[in-house]
């Protein structure tokens, strides 16, 4: 466990100066805040759990902090959002050979295109403070679907407030 | 050197993209649409003495005029492709199309050939004048249909003053059997812009997004149709979400944002070849896609870590030149008639505005001051008015005057959103979303908000793109 925790350190370390060499993103994730220290991850799934590289293994491990909310028409990580992108970035750090999407989506009260960018901006501010986390920003691809893809299906704030996110998907 | 360059330039931007890839949504292509040609019609030349009455601002007077419409006639009943009965049934056809053009908008009060007698062919030239006065009918539209030795068809079409008994106007066009819709349209044309004083619209296309599915696992199709929903064709199949299209000043291209390869891109699409390429090689996402008026050039937002903003490219390919450099949200972006000005939109003030800049990006102002949130503009083809999407509480389609002034809501849905011009700057189409539901539909307006309808599509329908007139 020891030589475990060696490793995870050394990769997180690793990544956290690779990304220090890199110049800063263009929108600068607002400063840190003091959040609660996530769960520690289980990493040893057991033989009838879900591989690694799946989403499901992703959602198991982080559980709904793959998912981050925003306030309408913002695209600021707030301190829970925080909290779960740390969860995101632990997970990152321990299996450096997955790479990943950063989802960015509006709610549908919102015009179409400036939709779009708003999902483009929010998936950046998720992926900008993941890779000052120290995650490698190669690994992070974005995109944006605007208010085309809502998972809240109602017309009232509370299916609004679901729709305005940024999902963190595994490609591999 | 210079050529050279440019030639280079234009491979890189339009060819360099994997074909298949991004061709593997397409459906059928459309191939080029035929012309119709002006013929003259025996008779003398009339003298044009302009519009009868009124402007359609005016809201008034002639959209209560009665219009007598009966079947076209013709010379002898022949075999066309346009229809299975002949060229007699379809000068039914033709007067039931014109009918339906002049009543859906709201502006006259047409009766079509299915409650008329029908006049002989000699009667289109000399028509029966003591049978149209004592049916109320003011003005009187004939016409007739030929089926040439070549398969051609010549269509003739007459606007008669009842009460004057004289002619007014006369045009007469020659199409292929498949654009018979066409001679209909132009006719719709004469009529309403002798009678109006207005430039015609009739004879235009609409490009839009054809919607299917649930709210949560939608199918957005790249679709097109005549101006009053006929021809109605599927472009993409829905393998990929299609969004925003604008047709291209000639008719020859559409523009639009399909995921086609993952990512939210602009396409060209080529109607003739069904084939399309990238607005521009990049691996950023680009939204928004907009011609300018002489189709030669083409505005293109796009997203940098997140920062949208607009920037402008030759059509044939080349180096894009940014417009815009704010760190909000610039996006859109529409010309004014003569190329000079484009309007668009930004959040650089805190909320979605609109504002006027130089075509070369300088100048830029904001216009919206009028309460509420300023999006989607679009630039009337008359030049006049600046349509838009008034976010204020519900999402309202509003005009006002390039300068921002007059503002005047035009719609009261929950949500109408990205208003589109009809070519001569007097109607307004827009697509109205219905809350819960999701279901989205095309809806359109004239300029005194009182003619509002519901546009009928094939199935739920978005992002309307009216296109010009066509030669």
């Amino acid at each position: 466990m020891n030589s475990m925790k060696a490793t995870m350190l050394l990769v997180a370390s690793a990544t956290a100066l690779a990304a220090c060499s890199k110049k800063p993103p263009e929108i600068l994730p607002p400063a840190q805040v003091t959040s609660p220290t996530p769960a520690p991850i289980d990493n040893t799934p057991s033989q009838s759990g879900p591989i690694v590289g799946s989403q499901e293994h992703f959602a198991g491990a982080v559980g709904s902090s793959s998912v981050i909310y925003f306030d309408t028409d913002r695209f600021n990580i707030d301190s829970s959002d925080a909290a779960a992108l740390q969860a995101q970035a632990q997970y990152f750090a321990q299996y450096p050979q997955l790479t990943f999407t950063v989802e960015g989506h509006a709610d549908e009260r919102g015009t179409r295109e400036y939709n779009l960018a708003l999902g483009e901006r929010r998936a950046n501010a998720a992926k900008n403070y993941l890779v000052s986390l120290g995650v490698d920003a190669n690994r992070v691809r974005t995109v944006s679907y605007g208010k085309e893809r809502p998972v809240a299906l109602a017309s009232n704030a509370a299916a609004w407030a679901q729709n305005r996110r940024a999902a963190s998907i595994i490609i591999n | 050197m210079m050529k050279f360059t440019v030639f280079f330039a234009a491979i890189a931007g339009l060819m360099a993209a994997p074909a298949l890839a991004q061709n593997q949504d397409l459906g059928e292509a459309l191939g080029e649409g035929g012309d119709v040609a002006d013929v003259a019609l025996d008779g003398e030349a009339l003298a044009d003495d302009g519009p009868l009455r009124g402007t359609v601002t005016d809201e008034s007077d002639w959209s209560d005029i009665g219009i007598a419409i009966p079947a076209f006639a013709t010379d002898r009943n022949r075999t066309t492709p346009a229809n299975v009965d002949g060229t007699e049934a379809l000068g039914r056809e033709v007067a039931r199309v014109i009918t339906a053009n002049l009543r859906n908008n709201g502006l006259f009060k047409p009766v079509g050939p299915d409650s008329l007698p029908q006049p002989s062919f000699p009667q289109t030239k000399s028509p029966s004048w003591g049978t149209w006065s004592g049916r109320g009918a003011e003005m009187l539209v004939h016409g007739f249909v030929v089926a040439q030795d070549d398969g051609t068809l010549v269509v003739g079409c007459y606007l008669y003053d009842v009460a004057l008994q004289d002619e007014l106007i006369r045009e007469g066009y020659e199409v292929r059997p498949a654009d018979w819709r066409r001679a209909a349209h132009k006719c719709s044309d004469l009529v309403y812009s002798r009678l109006t004083g207005e430039s015609p619209f009739f004879d235009s296309r609409i490009a839009y997004i054809a919607e299917t599915g649930p709210k949560d696992k939608r199918v957005k199709r790249l679709a097109v149709m005549d101006s009053d929903g006929a021809n109605h064709r599927f472009l993409t199949l829905g393998s990929a979400t299609a969004l925003t299209p604008r047709y291209s000043p000639d008719y020859s291209k559409i523009m639009y944002l399909s995921y086609v390869d993952g990512n939210p891109r602009i396409y060209v699409y080529n109607i003739g070849t069904g084939k399309q390429t990238l607005v521009t090689e990049n691996t950023s996402p680009t939204l928004a896609p907009r011609w300018s008026p002489d189709g030669r050039s083409v505005l293109y937002s796009m997203a940098v870590a997140g920062n949208t903003d607009i920037y402008r490219v030759p059509v044939t390919g080349g180096r894009s030149v940014r417009l815009t450099n704010t760190p909000g949200i610039d996006i859109g972006g529409s010309y004014s008639p003569d190329g000079s000005k484009i309007v668009f939109e930004s959040d650089r003030s805190g909320s979605q505005q609109c504002y006027v800049m130089n075509a070369d990006g300088s100048n830029q102002k904001r216009i919206s001051f009028s309460g509420g949130r300023c999006a989607t503009p679009e630039w009337s083809p008359r030049g006049d008015q600046i349509a838009f999407t008034r976010i204020a509480g519900d999402f309202n389609i509003a005009v006002m005057s390039p300068s921002g002034r007059g503002m005047r809501v035009l719609t009261n849905g929950w949500q109408d959103e990205a208003p589109t011009w009809a070519p001569n700057g007097r109607i307004i189409q827009f697509f109205r979303t219905t809350r819960n539901s999701g279901r989205s539909g095309l809806w359109q307006v004239d300029l005194t908000g009182d003619n509002e309808r519901r546009l009928p599509t094939p199935v739920d329908a978005s992002d309307p793109a009216w296109g010009p007139i066509r030669d």
